[in-house]
């Protein structure tokens, strides 16, 4: 299936349009883990959408989900107006080429038997639209694309180093010209003085080629500096939501507040007493009812637990999921 | 025996060369370290992967494995009768008698320290009946403390529980509540807090630091995380490629950065304050070019110089020596005093 999208409406309605995205997966003794529990949000063409939460926050599932590396269970992903939940696996595998994933770690991501020329290669093959000569080509324009020289295609993975490994995998992902790419931590596994480098990395070729981003990170201060609207997970849920700069200057839920609180920064003088944030999270096999960060919230109250809080609008396109968010004082 | 000590130190490292040594090539992990760790303080030893952090603090330890040793300097290291002991020369024997009592160390993955056959409760139990004479029942209670100490809650049913039943953050309080077993001098925490959720590091490292303020333990803290120094430590000591390029006391180290290398880690860092401007434009974050080096191939002279933009031709000649920069640091630098 396939629909014709005017140019003047595609500036109007976001590339990708996730809403109430579900997905559950089997456990033991006919239990569910809900790990990504009703999740909506929008992606600009040409935006960074940031995914942040702690581990069991169900980001990277969601992530996979939109791609459909996991089957989701319940939702649509609009992307250009197509439901990609709706194809059939044929029409996703030409889906796939517009969409594309660059995983956390380098190390497992690249198989290490094969040549990088035959890494970057497999993913034009799978288009079919370079053969021979033209092939050898377009893999060394992408290997000049993010930093590489084309002399490096005759060599195997385990010659680079960890950040080196990440350009590889980036311009794999960027073979098939793509318009979207999830990116899942993909520098989280590099040292610091490495990340740098990518990070600039990404943030210049989504400006050259006008790519879309969504951003799957833990560190807070590296989805600050990079996306353009921050999504909060908890739990498989979204917590918050907001442009940028209006999330970090103006949390409004109490658990991104904790998250920020609790990041550390490199400056010993702003050494605090934090936003305490006791016990672990919660099993997704076994959510707690209502809001499902009410167990470690410290402003709950007791009407937390009767109703899953619906992801208000603030203003300014900032989404808040606590029902005391108009409260002063917390 | 060896050395004389400041009487305020508690563990000073000279010179420490550890090397990997195969018939084809040595790695020197760690070539010539030299710092001291002041009693009751919190000295973290900051590096990227291959900087020799963790292998120093192994060395420390006497858990280095084949082929690592120790091919010289010293570890002088004050117990509790003011005995200093060089653990240099240690051989296993003499290093049982100190691990666990004088020395007890963490690691960044309790899963991996943890015997998934036993109990919590029946772990820390061996661990105090190892150095105390203790019966079971007084070992159980000893373990139930400890449990309460570390604020893992509702201790008394969670000593009955094996390792996976528990969270990574509770996993890493158990360990250090076996550290704490034998209320030892110094703890060595090797990244304890790197697998861990920005809310559990928050609660860790509250935790180290009221346990400081309270037992007067020493710390020598392994990290790759300046945020994680800027909330812990008294002291710093900056590795790359096996070797001390700077140390000073924690604030004078973030607000003034005495070598090139310091200096790109604590710039390369996103903060957005800095690197987005007021029209919400992105500017390219500073970037250290290349990686890190194996140890196997370091330049012949400084280390960083390969990486390094202030680098000049003196610099490839030999490595530069650990110059005072600063009024209480030191920099591996010909240049420090130009930064």
């Amino acid at each position: 299936m396939s629909v014709a999208v005017i140019p003047d409406q595609a500036q109007a309605t976001p590339l990708l349009s996730v809403q109430g995205l579900t997905k559950h997966f089997p456990a033991r003794n006919g239990r569910i883990v809900h790990a990504v529990e009703d999740v909506s949000f929008d992606v600009r063409r040409g935006s960074t959408v940031g995914l942040v939460g702690e581990s069991g926050s169900g980001k990277t599932t969601a992530g996979r989900a939109i791609l459909r590396l996991v089957e989701p269970t319940a939702g649509k992903a609009l992307f250009d107006g197509v439901d990609l939940f709706s194809l059939s696996a044929r029409e996703m595998r030409t889906y796939r080429q517009k969409l594309q994933i660059v995983f956390q770690d380098p190390f497992s991501s690249l198989n290490p038997r094969m040549r990088i020329a035959a890494i970057i290669g497999e993913a034009l093959d799978a288009r079919g639209f370079a053969r021979g000569k033209r092939r050898a080509d377009r893999v060394a324009e992408l290997l000049a694309l993010v930093g590489l020289s084309p002399d490096h295609a005759s060599r195997y993975p385990h010659e680079f180093s960890g950040g080196q490994r990440q350009r590889i995998g980036i311009a794999r992902a960027l073979a098939v010209e793509p318009e979207f790419i999830v990116a899942d931590e993909p520098v989280s596994a590099l040292d610091v003085s490495v990340q740098a480098q990518v990070l600039n990395l990404l943030g210049e070729l989504q400006k050259r080629l006008g790519l879309t981003l969504l951003f799957i990170a833990h560190d807070l201060s590296v989805v600050e500096y990079l996306c353009d609207e921050v999504v909060v997970m908890y739990l498989g849920r979204v917590m918050e939501r907001g442009p940028r700069r209006l999330l970090y200057a103006a949390p409004r839920h109490p658990y991104t507040k904790a998250l920020l609180a609790t990041a550390p920064v490199p400056d010993p003088t702003r050494r605090r007493t934090r936003v305490a944030l006791h016990g672990d999270i919660p099993s997704p096999i076994d959510p707690p009812s209502g809001c499902v960060f009410r167990t470690r919230c410290p402003e709950a109250i007791a009407a937390c637990a009767g109703m899953i809080p619906p992801l208000d609008h603030v203003g300014g396109g900032h989404h808040v999921a606590c029902i005391r968010h108009n409260d002063k004082t917390i | 025996m060896t050395g004389e000590i400041a009487s305020d130190v508690i563990l000073s490292v000279r010179d420490l060369r550890t090397w990997f040594q195969t018939r084809r090539l040595t790695a020197k992990a760690v070539d010539g370290v030299t710092f001291d760790l002041r009693r009751g303080a919190t000295l973290a030893v900051v590096g990227e992967s291959g900087s020799g952090k963790s292998v120093t603090s192994l060395s420390i330890m006497g858990l280095l494995s084949r082929p690592g040793r120790i091919a010289g300097g010293k570890i002088l290291f004050r117990d509790r009768q003011e005995y200093i002991h060089d653990l240099a020369g240690f051989t296993q024997k003499e290093f049982r008698k100190i691990r666990g009592r004088e020395i007890a160390m963490i690691f960044q993955e309790p899963m991996t320290s943890l015997n998934p056959l036993f109990t919590v409760g029946d772990q820390i139990g061996e661990m105090i009946a190892l150095h105390e004479p203790v019966d079971r029942h007084a070992a159980r209670k000893r373990a139930l403390a400890l449990l309460k100490q570390v604020e893992i809650p509702d201790a008394v049913s969670r000593l009955d529980d094996y390792p996976h039943q528990m969270s990574g953050g509770m996993r890493q309080r158990v360990m250090i509540a076996m550290a704490l077993a034998c209320n030892p001098l110094l703890l060595i925490a090797d990244e304890p807090t790197t697998a861990l959720d920005v809310t559990i590091q928050a609660q860790i490292l509250d935790l180290l630091r009221r346990l400081q303020a309270e037992l007067g333990m020493s710390i020598l803290f392994i990290t790759h995380n300046l945020g994680v120094v800027a909330e812990i430590a008294h002291d710093v000591v900056v590795m790359y490629g096996g070797r001390v390029v700077e140390q000073a006391p924690v604030n004078d180290l973030f607000s003034h950065q005495r070598h090139p290398y310091t200096r790109g880690l604590l710039a390369c860092t996103p903060n957005a304050a800095r690197d987005i401007d007021d029209d919400g434009e992105r500017r390219a974050l500073y970037s250290i070019p290349g990686s890190v080096p194996p140890i196997t191939d370091l330049p012949l002279g400084c280390a960083f110089e390969p990486r390094c933009d202030l680098a000049i031709a003196p610099c490839r000649a030999a490595p530069p020596a650990l110059v005072p920069a600063g009024p209480h640091g030191a920099s591996r630098c010909i240049r420090s005093a130009e930064l």
